[in-house]
């Protein structure tokens, strides 16, 4: 799938609207990768003009800061504003919410003030200007939908509604979980936990996640964050429950329902 | 004049005790750094009332919320009916403001009487959740001993307090009835006018006499011992809880601070910046928290400020799958290790000087003091390195306290200053440093457009 990349745009003296912040997992990590591609699809069909950094996008920085190594958050960070620096664009718009959190609350005390956005928000906007129709396929009409709020898009930042308006979008019920939105549970990879073995303790995070999840009888699980969807689906294998049950992103549901 | 004199005696005394208790709060709160206030002012006050007075948070759970509301607004409008013991008490005055307020005096004591009422049935219920209920976040490990006790005396207190208050209307409204000289007409009371001739109608006047005083002494010295007893306990909320939430942070809970002290470094590291020829490399800074010296006055404020409701623990994805990390824990951990330095300090032990620092006649104060601990003593790895950094603990607590500011403050000191941490996250580190993602992978970050 051909994408062009901001240094491309640039040495043709172009600047995209839209820079799409791909992420480590979604650039590296397999299952993230079809998010990725689902998301641009959804850009390509909705004529978006838009670009990514490749090469030059680095790893925000976002589970450093939460381990606690600051230096090399701020390392992380400091380079990515100054590649920033060097292209206009109007917005940046990333699947992954903890590279949204640090763009938004983050990097401005560094000097990096940009527009961001999750992509939940720019879907819904997405589907509210027209951009994008959405006919149900046959993979999601009449099934059952729960959502899971990723913490950062979900407490971190408050938005609870933006995710659900573009699920409603899918004409099927969203099933809450006993714990959502405010109250919603932890996947159990943020604060860098992905990235580390687990203190001893009863059970897994996930694991815990999943059983609410399958509570709730829903085909689908929708969540907004590729560490989450890894997290989910890991705790419904382990149930094995993965037959019955699948774990998607919000922007392959969208994907697979555009017209 | 005895009674008169024995009051202002006791009033005095108390008085005083508490003021050097609220004292040693005020010191050991400023042990901390020093915070800067900023963000918009009206959405501070309207936080104080949405938060604090309203309790918004609390009702969350509306059944205890609603209960918890009983108990605090009697707690508050009882405060009317003090106002008069003191006047009484001082002056020898039997209810002066029966015959300057009239009508809107017996609403008022009506109202205090009502509330008082429901307070005592939502504190029998609290008393009893508390001990027969097997309610997980009241029973957790952090939970055995005085933490357990301190919230059942003050229930117990509480009981005390509204007894007191029925004692001394519901004798009155009997020897007012009764047309005993000394005893002004206040007009009936909401609930003693019914309660005080069923309890006390069969007494004497000179026992319905004792049981007035009893119940006016009892109201009184219990008050009195609140102000004293706050001060040890978790229920310093009462007070705290207002500035606390006022001086709580607005922005996004995504959001971790940033080190500015660092910021300087990591740029001239890149090369953005030119070192400073004249900056003094002599002393090691170190970094995060490693004591109550270093993590600001805002988080000593919470920790004096947490409730011990066990909400956070209760919402803790850690916790509930059985980790060791409790939030209500990390802040009551803070506060013992702010009650201790701060007890040292005034006692000017002086074998907690630093030896470097220690010089003849020099006293012991926060710039000189090491006791050889620190919060590392009682707050383990294990639990700091077990939080996913989810805010859940931060949204649940009814008094806006956020223990994940001090988790990240600690881990900051051991990443930084101890180059410590799980071993598992090097891996990471050395991939963001070298590679700049969080896998170390050989293929572009945009091989997934060229398949
Ligand atoms: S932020 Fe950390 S301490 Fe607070 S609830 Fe989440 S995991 Fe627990
Ligand atoms: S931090 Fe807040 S929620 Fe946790 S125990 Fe204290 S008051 Fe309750």
């Amino acid at each position: 799938m051909e994408v062009k990349t901001m240094a491309q745009l640039a040495a043709e003296g172009k600047s995209p609207e839209i820079l799409f912040w791909v992420g480590c997992a979604g650039s590296f990590d397999a299952r993230a990768i079809k998010v990725t591609k689902a998301f641009v699809k959804i850009l390509n069909t909705a004529k978006i003009d838009f670009a990514i950094l490749g090469n030059e996008e680095r790893c925000t920085g976002d589970p450093a800061r939460r381990a606690g190594n600051e230096f090399l958050f701020q390392m992380s960070a400091m380079m990515n504003i100054e590649t920033l620096k060097n292209y206009t664009f109007k917005r940046i718009v990333t699947t992954c919410p903890h590279c949204f959190n640090t763009f938004k609350n983050e990097y401005p005390a560094l000097g990096g003030e940009f527009k961001i956005m999750h992509h939940s928000q720019y879907l819904e906007e997405l589907i509210k200007t027209g951009k994008i129709r959405i006919t149900p396929d046959g993979t999601i009409k009449g099934k059952k939908i729960t959502y899971h709020d990723s913490c950062y898009i979900g407490r971190g930042n408050d938005i609870y509604e933006a995710p659900r308006s573009v699920l409603l979008e899918l004409n099927t019920d969203i099933i809450e979980m006993k714990r959502c939105k405010s109250d919603g549970l932890c996947c159990g990879a943020g604060g860098a936990q992905m990235f580390k073995e687990d203190e001893p303790g009863d059970k897994r995070i996930n694991t815990e996640r999943a059983e609410e999840a399958l509570a709730t009888k829903a085909d689908i699980v929708a969540a907004n964050c590729p560490f989450c969807i890894t997290m989910i689906e890991d705790g419904i294998k382990e149930k094995n429950a993965q037959d019955k049950v699948t774990v998607l992103d919000l922007a392959e549901l969208i994907a697979a329902g555009l017209d | 004049m005895l009674p008169q004199i024995i009051f202002a005696l006791v009033t005095f005394v108390a008085f005083w005790y508490a003021y050097k208790q609220y004292n040693r709060i005020w010191k050991n709160i400023h042990l901390g750094k020093e915070i800067k206030v900023t963000g918009d002012k009206s959405q501070r006050w309207k936080n104080v009332v949405l938060i604090a007075l309203g309790q918004k948070k609390m009702f969350k759970k509306w059944i205890p919320g609603l209960f918890h509301f009983f108990i605090y607004s009697a707690f508050i409008i009882t405060q009317i009916e003090l106002v008069e013991i003191f006047v009484d008490g001082f002056l020898g005055t039997h209810r002066p403001f029966a015959a300057i307020f009239g009508g809107l005096y017996t609403f008022a004591i009506s109202l205090i009487e009502v509330l008082s009422l429901l307070a005592f049935v939502a504190t029998l219920i609290f008393l009893s959740r508390r001990n027969l209920l097997k309610i997980p976040r009241f029973h957790k490990p952090e939970m055995k001993g005085w933490p357990k006790l301190d919230g059942n005396i003050i229930l117990y207190l509480e009981l005390a307090l509204v007894i007191g208050i029925f004692m001394m209307n519901g004798a009155d409204t009997v020897l007012q009835s009764r047309g005993v000289e000394h005893y002004t007409q206040t007009g009936s009371f909401a609930v003693t006018s019914w309660l005080g001739p069923a309890l006390f109608g069969g007494l004497s006047d000179g026992a319905l006499m004792f049981v007035e005083r009893t119940g006016w002494w009892m109201h009184f010295l219990v008050v009195l011992g609140f102000l004293n007893y706050l001060p040890i306990s978790k229920h310093l909320h009462v007070f705290l809880a207002f500035p606390n939430v006022f001086y709580g942070r607005l922005t996004p809970k995504g959001e971790i601070d940033n080190m500015d002290e660092v910021t300087t470094e990591v740029k001239i590291m890149l090369g953005l910046e030119e070192p400073d020829p004249n900056a003094d490399m002599s002393d090691l800074p170190e970094f995060g928290a490693k004591d109550i010296f270093d993590l600001t006055e805002l988080n000593l404020l919470n920790a004096y400020t947490c409730t011990e409701c066990g909400r956070c623990t209760e919402a803790c994805p850690a916790n509930i799958t059985g980790k060791k990390l409790s939030p209500r824990k990390i802040m009551m951990d803070v506060r013992d290790r702010m009650e201790l330095v701060g007890k040292n300090i005034t006692d000017n032990k002086t074998d907690c000087i630093a030896a470097a620092k220690k010089t003849d006649g020099v006293v012991l104060s926060k710039e000189n003091y090491d006791d050889g601990k620190s919060l590392f003593d009682s707050i383990t790895k294990e639990e700091l390195f077990a939080c996913t950094t989810c805010n859940a603990c931060v949204e649940a607590c009814p008094v806006s306290i956020s223990p994940l500011d001090i988790i990240v403050q600690l881990r900051r000191y051991d990443l930084l200053t101890n180059s410590a941490g799980p071993s598992d996250w090097m891996p990471m580190f050395n991939a963001i440093e070298n590679a700049g993602a969080v896998w170390q992978l050989s293929t572009d970050r945009d091989a997934w457009t060229k398949d």
